[in-house]
């Protein structure tokens, strides 16, 4: 155990401390784009969070008599409605603010769990390399060989959809974009100074990955979970859309466009304004995704 | 390249073996494949009669054994509504599938990849700004909204095209449009980018200082190099393709295999799910080796690796 493997140890760590955090947080905050995803991303938050103090009206109230009013339709009562009503005689804005609920709840679920079922493989696949890393590349293989809507949507059918199985599903099966940028980045530390260090001071493999590693891969899987997590969103549409998401009557996003599907040529608004709604979200978060990556790790190839 | 194509092939064969076993196992799921299969008023007699003549009372490795065997002869049993072969049903629908995943695929080089080269000759230029937010709002669209703003748009108010089926051209143009925005979005920006990153290669300075006027700098030197992660991604791409089809047949009624299944799934008629999902991923798995071997012309190193 030399002074020098020790010294190189301490100096080489390249895991941002507190102060190039902030430092890194100022850089993003020059970035105009990225400083408005973060403020649509925190709207649609807010609203998410706040649904029931937000939304001018109950989501679920149906009203046969005022069913499929053009936006800013006025009933009885004198109060308005911004977007109109749809085919219940249900208010749209109303549904889409709570539409923003299980949108953001099985984008953040589902990008947790494929985040670290990536990172552990990640981890083990370039740390050890070898027969583990053919095997876990292997699987990666096999996971991206499916359609993904395909899978998701054949599985739920036999599972039966529910907010759990939806996000389960979506987790197990987006873990390999995480796995593969993880993975490229363990490979590299692992040939680094200050993990040789660590080694010849005679950590265990555990602790080098845990204390070394992972603080160092840290900023690339914080780029992909951030823009994954758009396509998480849209994928969870995609299957209320088919059916096969969150059940009605509760309020989903694609669910509100399959239903305006079918008025398509009578009334134009139920349709419209959810897609908006998906549109918005999305656009959000890769701005502040795109700003993350070009602050963080611009060579990063996402 | 022999060895790179053995291995390659090899490879390929191991992830098509892995497909059979998930496409397998989704009966498996709940635990209890004729729960799955027989419809809910089934009588515990009739359960029990078609475990038996099913064969799901032997043991699993036995079942997958059998499973394997009949999708290697392209036998995935009878489909449970339509009675005919379900590898039958999904065969009949390939060529819609593939006509619409190929023509979304033409529409998407065709637009991103000129697209890209502009806009990163011309950076900051009016056109890449313009280039840059219709990607990054292709890439944030989800796709069936936008299949059903353009029926909204060109079938039901200005009437020029029609909204479902298949037939001539005509019937082609939106859902390809639909299918392949994401695909042109995430082209457009790959070209971009790379083509950015090769303009600032020495190499490119080189052929500049000897006197080489622009167009060729860009279109032989710059672009070859480009090529490389552009011809990686259609490979990718045609997985979002294939999947994305499910979504787009379903909102433009097209006799593909995407919308097949989605039918079955809400049919409960899983053997033509099984061949369905088997067939595309196969697709998949073949395209991309026949992409890795075009690779191996664009970038030789490849080969020797």
């Amino acid at each position: 155990m030399s002074t020098t493997a020790r010294a190189l140890a301490l100096h080489e760590e390249v895991r941002p401390a507190r102060r190039e955090w902030t430092l890194l947080l100022r850089r993003l905050g020059r970035r105009r784009t990225a400083v408005f995803g973060a403020i649509v991303v925190a709207v649609v938050v807010i609203t998410a969070v706040g649904a029931p103090w937000v939304s001018p009206f109950d989501p679920l109230e149906q009203s046969i008599g005022e069913r499929l009013k053009v936006p800013g339709w006025r009933d009885h009562a004198g109060h308005v409605h911004p977007l109109g009503t749809d085919h219940l005689g249900r208010d749209i804005l109303a549904r889409i603010i709570y539409g923003a609920r299980p949108a953001l709840l099985v984008g953040f679920a589902a990008v947790m769990i494929s985040g670290l079922l990536g990172m552990i493989t990640g981890l083990l696949a370039g740390y050890f390399g070898g027969r583990v890393d053919d095997v876990l590349m292997r699987l990666a293989d096999i996971q991206l060989a499916f359609p993904f809507i395909l899978l998701a949507i054949a599985v739920i059918g036999v599972l039966g959809p529910s907010l759990t199985t939806i996000i389960c599903v979506i987790g197990v099966s987006s873990w390999v974009v995480y796995a593969r940028i993880v993975r490229g980045a363990a490979l590299s530390l692992r040939e680094r100074e200050f993990v040789q260090a660590a080694q010849a001071l005679g950590g265990g493999d555990g602790r080098i990955l845990v204390r070394h590693i992972l603080p160092n891969v840290f900023t690339p899987w914080l780029v992909v979970a951030t823009l994954d997590m758009a396509r998480v969103i849209v994928i969870e549409s995609a299957l209320s859309f088919l059916g096969l998401g969150v059940q009605p009557p509760a309020a989903t996003w694609g669910g509100m466009l399959a239903d305006g599907r079918v008025y398509i040529s009578t009334a134009w608004w139920l349709a419209t304004f959810p897609g908006l709604a998906i549109l918005v979200t999305v656009l959000g978060i890769n701005l502040f995704g795109d700003g993350l990556r070009d602050t963080l790790d611009p060579r990063l190839k996402i | 390249m022999k060895t790179f194509l053995t291995r390659r092939l090899l490879q390929s064969l191991v992830v098509l073996l892995g497909v059979s076993f998930v496409v397998f196992f989704i009966l498996f799921l709940t635990g209890d494949p004729a729960l799955v299969l027989l419809p809910p008023e089934a009588s515990a007699e009739d359960i029990r009669q078609f475990r038996e003549r099913m064969g799901f009372n032997d043991p699993f490795i036995v079942q997958y054994g059998r499973f394997l065997g009949g999708a290697l002869r392209g036998n995935f049993g009878d489909s449970i509504r339509h009675g005919e072969p379900a590898f039958q049903l999904v065969v009949e629908r390939m060529p819609a599938t593939f006509q619409l995943a190929g023509a979304a695929l033409v529409i998407a080089l065709c637009l991103a990849i000129p697209a890209g080269i502009l806009s990163a000759i011309r950076r900051n230029s009016v056109l890449d700004y313009v280039s840059t937010v219709v990607a990054l709002l292709g890439q944030s669209m989800p796709t069936f909204w936008l299949g059903i703003m353009l029926i909204l748009l060109f079938s039901v108010q200005l009437q020029w095209l029609p909204s479902s089926g298949r037939g001539d051209l005509r019937n082609l143009v939106l859902p390809a449009i639909t299918l392949g925005l994401f695909t042109t979005a995430r082209i457009t920006r790959l070209t971009r980018s790379g083509m950015l990153e090769v303009l600032g290669q020495d190499y490119i300075r080189t052929a500049r200082a000897k006197g080489v006027s622009d167009s060729p700098v860009v279109w032989k030197h710059a672009l070859k190099n480009a090529a490389i992660p552009i011809v990686t991604i259609v490979g990718i791409e045609l997985g979002t393709l294939l999947g994305g089809s499910v979504i787009t047949e379903t909102i433009f009624a097209w006799p593909g295999v995407g919308r097949l299944s989605v039918q079955a799934i809400y049919n409960r008629d899983y053997p033509v799910v099984q061949a369905a999902v088997f067939l595309l991923a196969t697709t998949f798995v073949l395209v991309n080796v026949v992409v890795d071997i075009l690779y191996t012309y664009l970038d030789p190193r490849i080969r020797l690796r």
